[in-house]
């Protein structure tokens, strides 16, 4: 990758003295965010489709659209889209070195995270309200 | 990519550029680390089945009655067993990585132990939510 075009000039000295983006520690921060908020969510998720085991339809309905319930849902779904999004991002990162396959593959994971995201958001505001 | 270019030093006395997996003696923590990793990759393709749920029950009975129909399959209740024990094995890595992020546990023996509680707690969990799952119904 480096040195591609034939220059004897290391990548560190290309980008050396052309300032930071000061975006460094930003991913691993917002996955230690997200981590440390999913530990409490994701029980709580757990909690909640525990009690759902054996329901019927209407019993399934009333429970998802009870406001505690909902709350988790809309608190636990967006953290973990976003967080398991910055994951994908990294597993990508590490395995994909081609820059055309690694720029598709990085918007696949961005659309596939806003997609399941917004749905399933979808979904548990349509079980609240209608 | 040794072999193709004009490197002066032959291929036998070349030292790894970038050493992985192949290059380390197997150990708990390895195996841990990957687990982690392909735990995630296995809950983001998860998310499907959650949002399949949710869309369901927020659409229609029938619509419902499918999903409940796959996941009380046998197949379905794999894939749901295999949910359960993914989260719990993420959720105990991530704490894991919490300790490290701290700056404990990082020597031996402790993240040997760290390793173990991971896998066991990660198993034990999920057999007592699939005991309270199987009671309640």
């Amino acid at each position: 990758m480096a040195n591609s075009s034939g220059s004897i000039r290391t990548p560190a000295a290309k980008v050396r003295h052309l300032g930071s983006a000061r975006s460094g520690t930003q991913h691993a921060w917002r996955m230690r965010v997200t981590s440390f908020a999913l530990l409490p969510l994701s029980i709580a998720f757990i909690w909640i489709v525990l009690g759902l085991v054996g329901k019927d339809y209407a019993a399934v309905r009333e429970a998802l659209g009870s406001p505690v319930a909902a709350i988790v849902m809309l608190l636990f779904v967006p953290t973990s889209i976003y967080h398991m999004m910055l994951g994908m991002q990294t597993i990508i990162e590490d395995y994909v070195h081609g820059e055309h396959m690694k720029t598709w593959a990085l918007m696949a994971n961005m659309f596939f995270c806003a997609v399941v995201g917004l749905a399933s958001v979808y979904a548990v505001l349509r079980l609240s309200f209608i | 990519m040794a072999g193709t270019d004009q490197s002066p030093i032959a291929n036998e006395q070349r030292r790894p550029l970038s050493p992985h997996l192949q290059v380390y003696a197997f150990a708990l923590t390895t195996a841990m680390s990957i687990a982690h990793r392909i735990t995630g990759a296995g809950l983001y393709l998860g998310t499907l089945l959650l949002a399949w749920w949710l869309i369901a029950a927020a659409t229609s009975a029938s619509a419902f009655a499918d999903v409940s129909w796959f996941m009380e399959s046998i197949v379905g209740r794999l894939i749901l067993l295999g949910f359960t024990w993914a989260l719990f094995q993420h959720m105990l890595g991530g704490i894991r990585h919490f300790i490290w992020d701290s700056g404990y546990w990082m020597d031996h023996p402790q993240r040997e132990y760290l390793a173990k509680g991971t896998l066991i707690g990660g198993f034990v969990l999920t057999i007592l939510v699939w005991i309270a799952a199987y009671t309640i119904r």
